[in-house]
Protein backbone atom coordinates (compact mmCIF):
# COMPACT_ATOMS: atom_id res chain seq x y z
CA UNK A 1 0.00 0.00 0.00
CA UNK A 2 2.38 2.48 0.64
CA UNK A 3 4.41 1.77 -2.34
CA UNK A 4 1.51 2.24 -4.10
CA UNK A 5 0.36 5.38 -2.44
CA UNK A 6 4.67 6.91 -3.22
CA UNK A 7 4.05 5.69 -7.05
CA UNK A 8 0.46 7.66 -7.16
CA UNK A 9 2.27 11.34 -5.13
CA UNK A 10 5.19 10.78 -7.43
CA UNK A 11 4.98 12.64 -10.63
CA UNK A 12 3.03 15.61 -8.39
CA UNK A 13 6.85 15.54 -6.26
CA UNK A 14 8.52 15.93 -9.77
CA UNK A 15 6.56 18.69 -10.71
CA UNK A 16 7.16 20.52 -7.83
CA UNK A 17 10.71 19.92 -7.44
CA UNK A 18 10.82 20.97 -11.66
CA UNK A 19 9.25 23.95 -10.49
CA UNK A 20 11.57 24.64 -7.69
CA UNK A 21 14.68 23.98 -10.29
CA UNK A 22 12.77 26.45 -12.51
CA UNK A 23 12.22 29.41 -10.26
CA UNK A 24 15.77 29.26 -9.03
CA UNK A 25 17.62 28.91 -11.90
CA UNK A 26 17.66 32.24 -13.01
CA UNK A 27 19.51 33.50 -9.76
CA UNK A 28 21.95 30.48 -9.86
CA UNK A 29 22.87 31.43 -13.46
CA UNK A 30 23.04 34.86 -12.47
CA UNK A 31 25.79 33.86 -10.15
CA UNK A 32 27.98 32.78 -13.08
CA UNK A 33 27.06 35.56 -15.60
CA UNK A 34 24.05 37.58 -16.57
CA UNK A 35 25.37 36.38 -20.23
CA UNK A 36 23.49 32.91 -18.86
CA UNK A 37 20.33 34.35 -18.08
CA UNK A 38 20.74 36.05 -21.53
CA UNK A 39 21.29 33.12 -23.24
CA UNK A 40 18.45 31.25 -21.03
CA UNK A 41 16.01 33.65 -22.73
CA UNK A 42 16.78 32.83 -25.71
CA UNK A 43 16.97 29.40 -25.82
CA UNK A 44 12.98 29.53 -23.88
CA UNK A 45 12.62 32.10 -27.34
CA UNK A 46 13.43 29.80 -29.28
CA UNK A 47 11.53 27.01 -27.56
CA UNK A 48 7.91 29.20 -28.27
CA UNK A 49 8.76 29.77 -32.02
CA UNK A 50 9.72 25.61 -32.32
CA UNK A 51 6.26 25.24 -30.47
CA UNK A 52 4.86 27.59 -33.17
CA UNK A 53 6.39 26.00 -35.70
CA UNK A 54 5.52 22.33 -35.06
CA UNK A 55 1.89 23.23 -35.27
CA UNK A 56 2.33 23.94 -39.01
CA UNK A 57 5.39 21.27 -39.47
CA UNK A 58 4.88 18.40 -36.54
CA UNK A 59 0.85 18.55 -36.32
CA UNK A 60 -0.47 19.30 -39.83
CA UNK A 61 2.75 17.63 -41.74
CA UNK A 62 3.35 21.15 -43.93
CA UNK A 63 6.83 21.79 -44.18
CA UNK A 64 7.73 25.42 -43.69
CA UNK A 65 10.96 26.94 -44.38
CA UNK A 66 10.03 30.25 -43.74
CA UNK A 67 8.81 29.97 -40.77
CA UNK A 68 11.38 32.83 -39.28
CA UNK A 69 8.82 35.53 -41.22
CA UNK A 70 6.31 35.50 -38.70
CA UNK A 71 8.78 36.11 -36.06
CA UNK A 72 10.19 38.99 -37.89
CA UNK A 73 6.57 40.34 -38.51
CA UNK A 74 5.88 40.21 -34.37
CA UNK A 75 9.18 41.82 -33.79
CA UNK A 76 8.69 44.68 -36.23
CA UNK A 77 4.53 45.10 -35.37
CA UNK A 78 6.36 45.41 -31.26
CA UNK A 79 9.22 47.80 -32.52
CA UNK A 80 7.39 49.96 -34.78
CA UNK A 81 4.60 50.82 -31.96
CA UNK A 82 7.04 51.48 -29.26
CA UNK A 83 9.85 52.92 -30.07
CA UNK A 84 11.09 56.64 -31.19
CA UNK A 85 10.78 55.25 -34.80
CA UNK A 86 6.82 56.53 -34.75
CA UNK A 87 7.77 58.65 -31.82
CA UNK A 88 4.81 55.86 -30.38
CA UNK A 89 5.55 54.14 -26.80
CA UNK A 90 1.75 51.73 -27.14
CA UNK A 91 1.57 49.55 -23.94
CA UNK A 92 2.98 45.82 -25.03
CA UNK A 93 -0.58 44.51 -23.90
CA UNK A 94 -1.84 46.28 -26.96
CA UNK A 95 1.03 45.55 -29.39
CA UNK A 96 1.66 41.94 -28.39
CA UNK A 97 -1.95 40.85 -28.94
CA UNK A 98 -1.92 43.27 -32.72
CA UNK A 99 1.13 41.44 -33.44
CA UNK A 100 0.21 37.84 -33.20
CA UNK A 101 -3.25 39.06 -35.54
CA UNK A 102 -1.27 40.66 -37.91
CA UNK A 103 1.62 37.87 -38.24
CA UNK A 104 -1.71 34.90 -38.22
CA UNK A 105 -2.75 37.33 -41.32
CA UNK A 106 0.44 36.55 -43.05
CA UNK A 107 -0.04 33.13 -42.54
CA UNK A 108 -3.24 32.91 -44.09
CA UNK A 109 -1.90 35.11 -47.19
CA UNK A 110 1.07 32.28 -46.58
CA UNK A 111 -0.95 29.59 -46.51
CA UNK A 112 -4.22 30.22 -48.85
CA UNK A 113 -2.08 30.32 -52.09
CA UNK A 114 -0.22 27.33 -50.89
CA UNK A 115 -2.92 24.96 -50.07
CA UNK A 116 -2.30 22.32 -53.16
CA UNK A 117 1.07 22.18 -52.43
CA UNK A 118 2.89 19.56 -50.84
CA UNK A 119 6.21 18.43 -49.82
CA UNK A 120 9.41 19.99 -51.42
CA UNK A 121 7.07 22.12 -53.65
CA UNK A 122 5.35 23.77 -50.05
CA UNK A 123 8.65 24.34 -48.90
CA UNK A 124 10.26 26.38 -51.96
CA UNK A 125 7.32 28.51 -51.34
CA UNK A 126 7.48 29.10 -48.15
CA UNK A 127 11.79 29.49 -48.15
CA UNK A 128 10.87 32.43 -50.87
CA UNK A 129 7.97 33.88 -48.64
CA UNK A 130 10.60 34.28 -45.88
CA UNK A 131 12.83 35.69 -47.36
CA UNK A 132 10.64 38.41 -49.44
CA UNK A 133 9.45 39.26 -45.98
CA UNK A 134 12.64 39.70 -45.00
CA UNK A 135 13.66 42.35 -48.04
CA UNK A 136 10.74 43.76 -47.64
CA UNK A 137 12.04 44.54 -44.08
CA UNK A 138 15.44 45.16 -45.40
CA UNK A 139 14.03 47.87 -48.50
CA UNK A 140 11.22 49.66 -46.59
CA UNK A 141 13.18 52.59 -45.67
CA UNK A 142 12.66 54.64 -49.36
CA UNK A 143 10.82 56.45 -50.25
CA UNK A 144 9.21 56.59 -46.53
CA UNK A 145 11.19 55.38 -44.23
CA UNK A 146 9.51 52.44 -42.33
CA UNK A 147 11.24 49.47 -40.93
CA UNK A 148 14.64 51.80 -41.29
CA UNK A 149 16.27 49.43 -43.53
CA UNK A 150 19.42 47.21 -42.65
CA UNK A 151 19.85 50.06 -39.29
CA UNK A 152 17.48 48.45 -37.76
CA UNK A 153 15.41 50.02 -35.30
CA UNK A 154 16.64 50.35 -31.67
CA UNK A 155 15.36 51.74 -28.21
CA UNK A 156 12.67 49.57 -28.43
CA UNK A 157 10.83 50.29 -25.16
CA UNK A 158 11.35 47.33 -22.76
CA UNK A 159 7.65 45.89 -21.10
CA UNK A 160 6.36 48.14 -18.45
CA UNK A 161 3.39 47.35 -16.42
CA UNK A 162 2.53 50.65 -14.19
CA UNK A 163 6.06 52.02 -12.93
CA UNK A 164 7.34 47.63 -13.17
CA UNK A 165 9.95 47.89 -15.83
CA UNK A 166 10.98 44.46 -17.23
CA UNK A 167 14.13 46.68 -18.38
CA UNK A 168 15.10 47.48 -15.08
CA UNK A 169 16.66 45.91 -12.13
CA UNK A 170 14.69 46.12 -8.99
CA UNK A 171 15.18 44.95 -5.61
CA UNK A 172 12.10 42.23 -4.71
CA UNK A 173 11.95 40.50 -1.60
CA UNK A 174 15.44 41.12 -0.98
CA UNK A 175 16.64 40.02 -4.20
CA UNK A 176 17.94 41.97 -7.20
CA UNK A 177 16.12 41.25 -9.87
CA UNK A 178 17.96 42.29 -13.05
CA UNK A 179 16.05 43.07 -16.71
CA UNK A 180 16.57 39.51 -17.84
CA UNK A 181 15.51 37.46 -14.54
CA UNK A 182 12.21 39.94 -15.34
CA UNK A 183 12.09 38.33 -18.59
CA UNK A 184 13.09 34.62 -17.78
CA UNK A 185 9.86 34.14 -15.68
CA UNK A 186 7.72 36.29 -18.22
CA UNK A 187 9.01 33.70 -20.95
CA UNK A 188 8.71 30.85 -18.30
CA UNK A 189 4.96 31.96 -18.07
CA UNK A 190 4.25 32.71 -21.44
CA UNK A 191 6.04 28.94 -22.39
CA UNK A 192 3.79 27.35 -19.88
CA UNK A 193 1.01 28.63 -21.33
CA UNK A 194 1.98 27.98 -25.04
CA UNK A 195 2.40 24.31 -23.64
CA UNK A 196 -0.68 24.08 -22.21
CA UNK A 197 -2.81 25.51 -25.51
CA UNK A 198 -0.66 23.02 -27.89
CA UNK A 199 -1.09 20.20 -25.72
CA UNK A 200 -5.08 20.96 -25.51
CA UNK A 201 -4.81 21.41 -29.54
CA UNK A 202 -3.25 18.19 -29.84
CA UNK A 203 -6.29 15.98 -28.13
CA UNK A 204 -8.49 18.08 -29.72
CA UNK A 205 -10.86 17.49 -33.10
CA UNK A 206 -8.40 20.29 -34.50
CA UNK A 207 -5.40 17.83 -33.50
CA UNK A 208 -6.99 14.78 -35.16
CA UNK A 209 -7.92 16.20 -38.26
CA UNK A 210 -4.54 17.53 -38.64
CA UNK A 211 -2.99 14.11 -37.89
CA UNK A 212 -4.96 12.82 -40.52
CA UNK A 213 -4.71 15.43 -43.03
CA UNK A 214 -0.51 14.52 -42.48
CA UNK A 215 -1.28 11.02 -42.88
CA UNK A 216 -3.63 11.14 -46.69
CA UNK A 217 -4.96 14.14 -47.57
CA UNK A 218 -7.84 12.59 -49.69
CA UNK A 219 -8.32 10.28 -47.23
CA UNK A 220 -8.83 13.30 -44.33
CA UNK A 221 -11.59 15.17 -47.04
CA UNK A 222 -13.66 11.66 -46.77
CA UNK A 223 -13.25 11.58 -43.12
CA UNK A 224 -15.72 14.76 -43.48
CA UNK A 225 -12.58 16.94 -42.59
CA UNK A 226 -12.42 20.42 -44.21
CA UNK A 227 -8.93 20.30 -44.68
CA UNK A 228 -8.37 23.77 -46.45
CA UNK A 229 -9.67 25.21 -42.95
CA UNK A 230 -7.71 22.91 -41.10
CA UNK A 231 -4.66 23.79 -43.48
CA UNK A 232 -5.08 27.64 -42.87
CA UNK A 233 -6.01 26.92 -38.79
CA UNK A 234 -2.38 25.30 -38.63
CA UNK A 235 -0.87 28.06 -41.03
CA UNK A 236 -2.77 30.90 -38.90
CA UNK A 237 -1.64 29.62 -35.04
CA UNK A 238 1.67 28.73 -35.89
CA UNK A 239 2.21 32.38 -36.94
CA UNK A 240 0.62 33.83 -34.37
CA UNK A 241 2.85 31.66 -31.66
CA UNK A 242 5.56 33.05 -34.02
CA UNK A 243 4.27 36.75 -33.80
CA UNK A 244 4.44 36.57 -30.00
CA UNK A 245 7.93 35.10 -29.40
CA UNK A 246 8.84 38.53 -32.32
CA UNK A 247 7.02 40.68 -30.27
CA UNK A 248 9.00 39.32 -26.81
CA UNK A 249 12.22 39.25 -28.08
CA UNK A 250 11.84 42.94 -29.86
CA UNK A 251 11.66 44.06 -26.43
CA UNK A 252 13.92 41.99 -24.43
CA UNK A 253 16.60 43.03 -26.80
CA UNK A 254 15.50 46.59 -27.52
CA UNK A 255 17.32 46.64 -31.02
CA UNK A 256 16.11 44.46 -33.99
CA UNK A 257 17.71 44.13 -37.75
CA UNK A 258 16.22 42.11 -40.67
CA UNK A 259 19.61 40.31 -40.05
CA UNK A 260 18.06 38.79 -37.07
CA UNK A 261 15.80 36.96 -39.39
CA UNK A 262 17.41 35.26 -42.57
CA UNK A 263 16.72 31.73 -43.53
CA UNK A 264 19.36 30.34 -41.10
CA UNK A 265 17.02 30.90 -38.68
CA UNK A 266 14.48 29.34 -39.53
CA UNK A 267 16.23 26.41 -40.32
CA UNK A 268 17.65 26.62 -37.36
CA UNK A 269 14.06 26.17 -35.82
CA UNK A 270 13.17 23.51 -38.17
CA UNK A 271 16.00 21.75 -36.80
CA UNK A 272 14.87 22.04 -33.53
CA UNK A 273 11.69 20.45 -33.96
CA UNK A 274 13.23 17.56 -36.00
CA UNK A 275 15.81 17.29 -33.48
CA UNK A 276 13.60 17.09 -30.62
CA UNK A 277 10.69 14.92 -32.60
CA UNK A 278 8.09 16.21 -35.26
CA UNK A 279 4.68 16.33 -33.01
CA UNK A 280 5.97 16.30 -29.62
CA UNK A 281 5.74 18.87 -27.68
CA UNK A 282 8.39 17.49 -25.29
CA UNK A 283 10.44 16.60 -27.24
CA UNK A 284 10.61 19.91 -29.43
CA UNK A 285 10.97 22.27 -26.71
CA UNK A 286 14.02 19.60 -25.71
CA UNK A 287 15.23 20.17 -29.57
CA UNK A 288 15.60 23.93 -28.78
CA UNK A 289 17.13 23.83 -25.87
CA UNK A 290 19.55 21.57 -26.93
CA UNK A 291 20.51 23.34 -30.01
CA UNK A 292 20.35 26.73 -28.16
CA UNK A 293 22.82 25.49 -25.00
CA UNK A 294 24.46 23.23 -26.41
CA UNK A 295 26.46 25.52 -29.20
CA UNK A 296 26.76 28.50 -26.59
CA UNK A 297 28.22 25.41 -23.94
CA UNK A 298 30.97 24.73 -27.05
CA UNK A 299 31.16 28.79 -27.57
CA UNK A 300 32.56 28.70 -23.82
CA UNK A 301 34.99 25.55 -23.69
CA UNK A 302 36.51 25.59 -27.16
CA UNK A 303 38.37 28.38 -26.97
CA UNK A 304 40.05 28.18 -23.62
CA UNK A 305 40.48 24.26 -24.10
CA UNK A 306 42.42 25.40 -27.53
CA UNK A 307 44.94 27.72 -25.52
CA UNK A 308 45.73 25.29 -22.70
CA UNK A 309 46.01 22.28 -25.75
CA UNK A 310 48.26 24.45 -27.71
CA UNK A 311 48.52 27.85 -26.80
CA UNK A 312 46.71 29.52 -29.52
CA UNK A 313 43.20 29.17 -31.02
CA UNK A 314 43.91 27.46 -34.32
CA UNK A 315 40.12 26.50 -35.32
CA UNK A 316 37.77 29.36 -34.81
CA UNK A 317 35.02 28.23 -32.22
CA UNK A 318 32.01 29.08 -34.77
CA UNK A 319 33.39 26.65 -37.33
CA UNK A 320 33.77 24.14 -34.46
CA UNK A 321 30.01 24.40 -33.68
CA UNK A 322 29.01 24.30 -37.44
CA UNK A 323 31.16 21.21 -37.87
CA UNK A 324 29.56 19.73 -34.16
CA UNK A 325 25.95 20.80 -35.47
CA UNK A 326 26.31 19.58 -38.63
CA UNK A 327 27.80 15.89 -37.25
CA UNK A 328 24.76 15.75 -34.92
CA UNK A 329 21.89 16.42 -37.12
CA UNK A 330 23.74 13.23 -39.76
CA UNK A 331 23.94 10.94 -36.68
CA UNK A 332 20.64 11.82 -35.60
CA UNK A 333 18.90 11.07 -39.06
CA UNK A 334 20.74 7.60 -38.94
CA UNK A 335 20.23 6.60 -35.53
CA UNK A 336 17.09 8.36 -34.49
CA UNK A 337 15.45 9.44 -37.61
CA UNK A 338 12.24 10.76 -35.77
CA UNK A 339 13.87 12.53 -33.48
CA UNK A 340 15.17 12.24 -29.63
CA UNK A 341 11.81 11.86 -27.90
CA UNK A 342 9.18 10.46 -31.07
CA UNK A 343 5.68 10.99 -30.83
CA UNK A 344 4.65 7.94 -31.56
CA UNK A 345 4.38 6.73 -27.71
CA UNK A 346 1.78 10.37 -27.70
CA UNK A 347 -0.34 8.45 -30.80
CA UNK A 348 -1.08 5.56 -28.37
CA UNK A 349 -2.18 7.21 -25.63
CA UNK A 350 -4.25 9.45 -27.65
CA UNK A 351 -5.85 6.01 -29.42
CA UNK A 352 -6.78 4.77 -25.69
CA UNK A 353 -8.17 7.68 -24.78
CA UNK A 354 -10.15 8.32 -28.29
CA UNK A 355 -11.72 4.95 -29.06
CA UNK A 356 -11.78 2.83 -25.73
CA UNK A 357 -15.11 0.94 -25.10
CA UNK B 1 -39.76 15.35 -51.15
CA UNK B 2 -40.89 12.40 -53.11
CA UNK B 3 -40.88 9.30 -51.96
CA UNK B 4 -39.94 7.35 -54.42
CA UNK B 5 -37.21 9.63 -55.87
CA UNK B 6 -33.89 7.13 -55.72
CA UNK B 7 -31.32 7.88 -53.15
CA UNK B 8 -28.45 9.09 -56.05
CA UNK B 9 -29.23 10.41 -59.46
CA UNK B 10 -26.41 11.03 -61.58
CA UNK B 11 -27.91 12.77 -64.52
CA UNK B 12 -25.88 13.94 -67.45
CA UNK B 13 -23.17 13.95 -65.12
CA UNK B 14 -19.81 15.03 -67.22
CA UNK B 15 -15.76 15.09 -65.90
CA UNK B 16 -13.05 16.37 -67.59
CA UNK B 17 -9.16 16.79 -66.57
CA UNK B 18 -7.49 19.86 -68.34
CA UNK B 19 -9.07 19.11 -71.79
CA UNK B 20 -9.71 15.33 -71.71
CA UNK B 21 -13.64 14.16 -71.29
CA UNK B 22 -13.17 11.00 -68.74
CA UNK B 23 -17.18 11.07 -67.87
CA UNK B 24 -19.54 12.00 -71.18
CA UNK B 25 -22.59 12.70 -69.58
CA UNK B 26 -23.97 9.40 -68.48
CA UNK B 27 -27.14 8.81 -66.35
CA UNK B 28 -27.01 6.42 -63.32
CA UNK B 29 -29.62 5.63 -59.82
CA UNK B 30 -29.16 4.12 -57.09
CA UNK B 31 -32.74 3.69 -54.99
CA UNK B 32 -32.48 4.03 -51.03
CA UNK B 33 -31.50 -0.15 -49.99
CA UNK B 34 -30.34 -1.22 -53.11
CA UNK B 35 -26.63 -2.81 -53.98
CA UNK B 36 -25.41 -1.62 -57.39
CA UNK B 37 -22.08 -1.87 -59.47
CA UNK B 38 -20.54 0.05 -61.98
CA UNK B 39 -18.32 -2.18 -64.24
CA UNK B 40 -16.36 -1.48 -67.15
CA UNK B 41 -12.46 -1.44 -68.01
CA UNK B 42 -9.63 0.30 -66.80
CA UNK B 43 -9.86 4.07 -68.37
CA UNK B 44 -13.44 3.81 -68.51
CA UNK B 45 -14.27 7.06 -66.02
CA UNK B 46 -15.61 4.58 -63.56
CA UNK B 47 -13.57 6.15 -60.45
CA UNK B 48 -14.06 9.44 -61.90
CA UNK B 49 -17.90 9.05 -61.63
CA UNK B 50 -17.41 7.85 -58.15
CA UNK B 51 -14.88 10.39 -57.23
CA UNK B 52 -17.51 13.14 -58.60
CA UNK B 53 -20.05 12.04 -56.48
CA UNK B 54 -17.86 11.89 -53.59
CA UNK B 55 -17.42 15.49 -53.59
CA UNK B 56 -13.80 14.86 -54.74
CA UNK B 57 -13.84 16.72 -58.44
CA UNK B 58 -15.67 19.81 -59.98
CA UNK B 59 -18.77 19.05 -61.73
CA UNK B 60 -21.83 21.05 -62.27
CA UNK B 61 -24.55 21.28 -59.30
CA UNK B 62 -27.49 19.59 -61.04
CA UNK B 63 -25.43 16.41 -62.03
CA UNK B 64 -25.62 14.52 -58.85
CA UNK B 65 -28.69 14.68 -56.64
CA UNK B 66 -28.69 12.80 -53.03
CA UNK B 67 -32.02 12.34 -51.40
CA UNK B 68 -33.02 14.87 -54.15
CA UNK B 69 -30.94 17.75 -53.38
CA UNK B 70 -28.57 18.81 -55.50
CA UNK B 71 -24.46 18.04 -54.16
CA UNK B 72 -22.40 18.28 -57.63
CA UNK B 73 -19.18 19.61 -56.66
CA UNK B 74 -19.90 19.75 -53.20
CA UNK B 75 -16.98 19.75 -51.10
CA UNK B 76 -16.25 16.14 -49.95
CA UNK B 77 -16.35 16.87 -46.02
CA UNK B 78 -19.71 18.30 -46.33
CA UNK B 79 -20.92 15.35 -48.22
CA UNK B 80 -20.17 13.06 -45.63
CA UNK B 81 -22.27 15.05 -42.99
CA UNK B 82 -25.24 14.23 -45.56
CA UNK B 83 -24.47 10.29 -45.39
CA UNK B 84 -22.16 10.26 -47.90
CA UNK B 85 -19.24 7.57 -47.10
CA UNK B 86 -16.30 6.95 -49.57
CA UNK B 87 -13.63 3.76 -49.38
CA UNK B 88 -11.26 5.63 -51.45
CA UNK B 89 -9.26 3.56 -54.12
CA UNK B 90 -5.96 1.58 -52.82
CA UNK B 91 -8.14 1.90 -49.75
CA UNK B 92 -6.43 5.72 -48.07
CA UNK B 93 -5.95 3.93 -44.54
CA UNK B 94 -4.05 6.16 -42.14
CA UNK B 95 -1.33 3.74 -42.17
CA UNK B 96 1.12 5.47 -39.36
CA UNK B 97 -2.33 4.99 -36.86
CA UNK B 98 -3.89 2.47 -35.17
CA UNK B 99 -7.06 0.28 -36.09
CA UNK B 100 -8.37 2.09 -33.01
CA UNK B 101 -7.64 5.41 -34.51
CA UNK B 102 -8.60 4.75 -37.87
CA UNK B 103 -12.03 3.95 -37.05
CA UNK B 104 -12.16 6.91 -34.43
CA UNK B 105 -11.26 9.37 -37.35
CA UNK B 106 -13.84 7.39 -39.51
CA UNK B 107 -16.22 8.74 -36.76
CA UNK B 108 -14.67 12.46 -36.96
CA UNK B 109 -17.98 14.31 -37.79
CA UNK B 110 -20.04 12.31 -35.04
CA UNK B 111 -20.27 13.77 -31.45
CA UNK B 112 -22.53 11.02 -29.60
CA UNK B 113 -20.00 9.01 -28.25
CA UNK B 114 -22.03 6.27 -26.82
CA UNK B 115 -23.59 5.75 -30.53
CA UNK B 116 -20.34 5.43 -31.31
CA UNK B 117 -18.80 3.54 -29.51
CA UNK B 118 -22.22 0.46 -30.33
CA UNK B 119 -21.16 0.82 -34.10
CA UNK B 120 -17.18 0.50 -33.34
CA UNK B 121 -18.39 -2.98 -31.49
CA UNK B 122 -20.30 -3.71 -34.34
CA UNK B 123 -17.88 -3.29 -36.60
CA UNK B 124 -15.77 -5.25 -34.81
CA UNK B 125 -18.91 -7.88 -35.33
CA UNK B 126 -18.33 -7.49 -38.65
CA UNK B 127 -14.39 -7.78 -38.97
CA UNK B 128 -13.09 -9.79 -35.88
CA UNK B 129 -9.67 -10.03 -37.32
CA UNK B 130 -9.66 -5.80 -36.72
CA UNK B 131 -10.74 -6.21 -33.34
CA UNK B 132 -7.20 -8.53 -32.51
CA UNK B 133 -5.29 -5.99 -34.05
CA UNK B 134 -6.40 -2.84 -32.31
CA UNK B 135 -3.79 -1.34 -31.00
CA UNK B 136 -1.48 -2.42 -34.71
CA UNK B 137 -0.50 0.49 -36.87
CA UNK B 138 -2.78 0.10 -39.80
CA UNK B 139 0.31 -0.22 -42.35
CA UNK B 140 1.19 -3.34 -40.89
CA UNK B 141 -1.74 -4.92 -41.69
CA UNK B 142 -2.05 -7.27 -44.91
CA UNK B 143 -3.95 -5.96 -47.99
CA UNK B 144 -7.06 -7.15 -47.30
CA UNK B 145 -7.41 -6.34 -43.52
CA UNK B 146 -6.69 -2.67 -44.99
CA UNK B 147 -9.52 -3.11 -47.06
CA UNK B 148 -11.64 -3.95 -44.09
CA UNK B 149 -10.31 -1.63 -42.13
CA UNK B 150 -11.36 1.30 -45.03
CA UNK B 151 -15.06 0.05 -45.11
CA UNK B 152 -14.96 -0.19 -41.62
CA UNK B 153 -13.52 3.36 -40.86
CA UNK B 154 -16.63 4.82 -43.56
CA UNK B 155 -19.43 2.79 -41.81
CA UNK B 156 -17.75 4.82 -38.77
CA UNK B 157 -19.51 7.90 -40.31
CA UNK B 158 -22.70 6.11 -40.50
CA UNK B 159 -22.97 6.37 -43.97
CA UNK B 160 -26.66 6.20 -46.05
CA UNK B 161 -24.91 5.78 -49.23
CA UNK B 162 -21.25 3.68 -49.05
CA UNK B 163 -19.24 4.27 -51.95
CA UNK B 164 -16.46 1.62 -52.83
CA UNK B 165 -13.79 1.91 -55.39
CA UNK B 166 -12.49 -1.03 -56.49
CA UNK B 167 -12.43 -3.20 -53.16
CA UNK B 168 -10.51 -5.87 -54.63
CA UNK B 169 -8.18 -4.35 -56.13
CA UNK B 170 -4.41 -5.81 -55.37
CA UNK B 171 -5.84 -8.60 -53.48
CA UNK B 172 -5.88 -12.33 -53.59
CA UNK B 173 -9.47 -14.08 -54.61
CA UNK B 174 -10.01 -15.75 -51.87
CA UNK B 175 -9.62 -12.36 -49.88
CA UNK B 176 -12.11 -10.49 -52.54
CA UNK B 177 -14.59 -13.02 -52.20
CA UNK B 178 -14.63 -12.24 -48.64
CA UNK B 179 -14.84 -8.55 -49.06
CA UNK B 180 -17.84 -9.06 -50.96
CA UNK B 181 -19.41 -11.17 -48.49
CA UNK B 182 -19.12 -8.14 -45.69
CA UNK B 183 -20.31 -5.30 -48.59
CA UNK B 184 -22.85 -7.61 -49.35
CA UNK B 185 -23.46 -7.81 -44.94
CA UNK B 186 -23.23 -4.51 -44.81
CA UNK B 187 -25.98 -3.61 -47.47
CA UNK B 188 -27.96 -5.93 -45.89
CA UNK B 189 -27.79 -4.15 -42.69
CA UNK B 190 -29.73 -1.40 -44.59
CA UNK B 191 -26.65 0.65 -46.13
CA UNK B 192 -26.96 1.22 -50.08
CA UNK B 193 -23.80 0.61 -51.88
CA UNK B 194 -22.51 1.70 -55.29
CA UNK B 195 -18.98 -0.33 -55.84
CA UNK B 196 -17.03 0.61 -59.06
CA UNK B 197 -15.40 -2.78 -59.82
CA UNK B 198 -12.99 -4.09 -62.37
CA UNK B 199 -14.26 -7.80 -61.45
CA UNK B 200 -17.10 -7.39 -63.31
CA UNK B 201 -18.03 -11.65 -62.52
CA UNK B 202 -18.10 -11.11 -58.60
CA UNK B 203 -19.58 -7.57 -58.58
CA UNK B 204 -22.66 -8.62 -60.84
CA UNK B 205 -23.11 -12.21 -58.77
CA UNK B 206 -23.61 -9.76 -55.21
CA UNK B 207 -25.18 -6.93 -56.57
CA UNK B 208 -28.78 -6.01 -57.73
CA UNK B 209 -28.29 -3.85 -60.56
CA UNK B 210 -24.75 -3.21 -62.64
CA UNK B 211 -24.23 -0.03 -65.31
CA UNK B 212 -21.16 -0.85 -67.34
CA UNK B 213 -19.10 1.87 -68.58
CA UNK B 214 -17.24 2.80 -71.75
CA UNK B 215 -14.65 5.42 -72.68
CA UNK B 216 -16.64 7.80 -70.62
CA UNK B 217 -20.38 6.31 -71.31
CA UNK B 218 -22.64 3.99 -69.62
CA UNK B 219 -22.86 1.20 -72.62
CA UNK B 220 -25.47 -0.67 -70.60
CA UNK B 221 -27.66 -1.09 -67.79
CA UNK B 222 -30.24 -3.55 -66.12
CA UNK B 223 -30.53 -6.33 -63.33
CA UNK B 224 -27.00 -8.09 -62.32
CA UNK B 225 -28.65 -11.62 -63.76
CA UNK B 226 -29.41 -10.12 -66.86
CA UNK B 227 -25.99 -8.63 -67.26
CA UNK B 228 -24.49 -11.60 -66.53
CA UNK B 229 -26.36 -13.63 -69.60
CA UNK B 230 -25.74 -10.59 -71.66
CA UNK B 231 -23.86 -12.11 -74.61
CA UNK B 232 -22.23 -8.91 -75.05
CA UNK B 233 -20.83 -8.26 -71.21
CA UNK B 234 -19.76 -12.19 -71.40
CA UNK B 235 -17.51 -12.08 -74.10
CA UNK B 236 -16.05 -8.44 -73.25
CA UNK B 237 -15.79 -8.26 -68.96
CA UNK B 238 -16.57 -12.04 -68.12
CA UNK B 239 -13.73 -13.77 -70.57
CA UNK B 240 -16.57 -16.26 -72.08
Amino acid sequence: MMKLDLSARLPWIGIVLVALALAVLPFALAGIGTTWVRITNLALLFALLALGLNIVVGFAGLLDLGYIAFYAVGAYVYALLASPQFGLHLPFWAIIPLGALVACIFGVLLGAPTLKLRGDYLAIVTLGFGEIIRIFLNNLSQPVNITNGPQGISRIDSFRLGDFDFGKSEMLFGLNFSGPIKYYYLLLLVLIVIIVVNMRLQHSRIGRAWEAIREDEVAARAMGIDTTRMKLLAFAMGASFGGIAGGIFSSMQGFISPESFVLVESIMVLAMVVLGGMGNIWGVILGALLLSFVPELLRHTIEPLQRSLFGRSIVEPEVVRMLLFGLALVLMMLYRPAGLLPSAVRRRELARKSVEP
Amino acid sequence: MNARAPLLQVTGLAVSYGGIKAVKGIDLEVASGEMVCLIGANGAGKTSTLKAIAGLLPVARDSIRFESEPIGGRPAFELVRRGLALVPEGRGVFSQLTVDENLAMGAYIRRDHAEIRRDLDNIFDLFPRLKERRQQTAGTLSGGEQQMLAIGRALMSRPRLLLLDEPSMGLAPLVVARIFEIITEVARQGVTVLVVEQNARLALQRCDRGYVMESGVVTLHDTASALLDNDQVRKAYLGE
